[in-house]
């Protein structure tokens, strides 16, 4: 088989598994609606204040939310060893971690998309015009929360708080990411033009998916055999 | 039979912190063989045995299976695993399980594969049915065929046959048997004596992480397994 046929066939298994039992779903899309309710209580919707802050509102979202997901990727293949299963098959650590983004991947765009109309509703914002733009920054942005995230929680999987590691480590190595993102997403909400300046934050956008994704396939291995 | 070593296990040592959990073990299993891997609890046996399935490696020493490293893609498609975990997702189906193993085996046909290992194992009347709906029972003989589907040459079992129910038992049984007919090597420990001495052709008793053991199964032991441990085991 293909890396990519082996990496589909963990994707769609761990896939199959939380539509079955939803359990990271639904806690992450309530985790998000509930924290966009809270903040749309805390500030003045429609006002200049949160047109400043709203892309840096969405992805504290995301990214808060993804962790709920990210987290149960590897821990649920502790349940019955499938973790050991799943690593003594030729699967390589790579294919294995490539299947895993795909699925946690697809997991929090879904979530992202549900929460982002809700977004628009609390916050009294318009629906961006450019909305294809800032698709891209959310398809761009959540790839680097998964592979990061993907990563860390392969590493984190036989800590006994791996819920508290996962986000501690992740978020400071997400910052270079979340920046980018934040400050497109406001530009694009708030339906400003981009500047040429902004073209930068994309490269850098990119820039640090290619090589996340690139050092987490290489490193991978040694993360989950040693 | 062949002769060749299908494992050779060179001077590997094994830490866990400061504690050497293994200590400069060395031995080969000959192709075709049937080793009972034994020791007390907390031997070094498990460790062992998750080294070979290239779960972890060695701080020191050198081990090759089947001609090559543990971790190599080729190696592992001809190892089949059985450890103290079943190994099987709960929210997926008997046949989905299987079938994804298959899959990921590299099998061709992955769907009769899966179907075959169900009937063979009994559990083709409820192949759409949830795991985690199973009884231990059912689980247990599903490990199995994960374990055994893709027609491995190298046989690694890790306590086999506890918790076991007689179906299991029986089922295991009747593959291990066909597997050494076949000539396919198996390592396999455990602490039911009797079962693995009945199989084994060869034994290997581990004693706080050193080789204290490894030769071939005697008369003596099966006929008294606790012979081995009188002789060689700790006091």
């Amino acid at each position: 088989m293909t890396f990519l046929q082996q990496a589909l066939a963990i994707a769609g298994k761990d896939l199959r598994s939380e539509i079955r039992s939803k359990e990271t779903v639904n806690a992450s899309l309530s985790f998000a609606l509930v924290i966009l309710m809270l903040f749309s209580f805390a500030f003045d919707p429609g006002s200049d204040q949160v047109r400043e802050i709203s892309g840096g509102l969405l992805w504290l979202v995301y990214a808060f939310a993804g962790t709920l997901i990210l987290n149960r990727s590897f821990a649920r293949e502790l349940v019955n060893d499938c973790l050991d299963a799943l690593i003594s098959s030729p699967a390589s650590g790579a294919q294995v971690f490539f299947g895993k983004c795909l699925a946690n991947y697809l997991l929090l765009m879904v979530v992202e998309c549900v929460s982002f109309p809700v977004f628009i509703i609390f916050y009294n914002a318009r629906w961006p015009a450019r909305w294809g733009l800032l698709l891209l920054v959310m398809l761009l942005g959540t790839w680097g929360i998964t592979v990061i995230g993907t990563l860390f929680s392969a590493m984190t999987v036989n800590l006994r708080l791996r819920e508290l590691m996962l986000p501690t480590l992740v978020y400071p190595m997400l910052i270079p990411a979340l920046l980018g993102a934040i400050r497109l997403s406001t530009v694009l909400i708030a339906g400003e033009a981009l500047e040429t300046d902004d073209q930068i934050w994309f490269k850098l956008l990119a820039g640090f998916d290619v090589i996340f994704t690139a050092l987490s396939l290489a490193l991978v291995e040694i993360v989950l055999v040693g | 039979m062949c002769v060749m070593s299908a494992v050779a296990i060179e001077g590997v040592w094994k830490f866990y912190g400061d504690f050497p959990a293994l200590k400069d073990i060395s031995f080969n299993v000959d192709g075709g063989a049937c080793l009972a891997l034994l020791g007390r609890n907390g031997a070094g046996k498990t460790t062992l045995l998750r080294m070979l399935a290239g779960l972890s490696k060695a701080a020191k020493g050198s081990i090759t299976i089947l001609g090559g490293d543990a971790r190599a893609e080729k190696t592992r498609a001809r190892i089949g695993v059985l450890g103290h975990g079943i190994g099987v997702y709960e929210e997926l189906s008997a046949f989905e399980n299987l079938r994804l193993f298959a899959r990921l085996y590299g099998m061709e046909n992955p769907r009769q594969i899966a179907m075959e290992w169900l009937e063979r194992t009994g559990l083709d009347r409820v192949s759409d049915g949830l795991v985690r709906e199973f009884s231990r029972g059912m689980r247990q003989r599903l490990a199995v065929a994960r374990a055994f589907l893709h027609n491995p040459s190298l046989l690694l079992l890790d306590e086999p046959f506890t918790a076991l129910d007689d179906r299991a038992i029986a089922v295991l049984q009747g593959l291990l048997k066909g597997a050494l007919a076949e000539g396919r090597t198996i390592i396999m420990s455990t602490h039911q004596l009797r079962e693995a001495l009945e199989l084994a052709t060869d034994v290997a008793l581990i004693n706080r992480g050193k080789l204290a053991f490894r030769g071939e199964r005697s008369r003596e032991m099966l006929e008294d397994p606790g012979w081995l441990y009188r002789h060689y085991g700790e006091a």
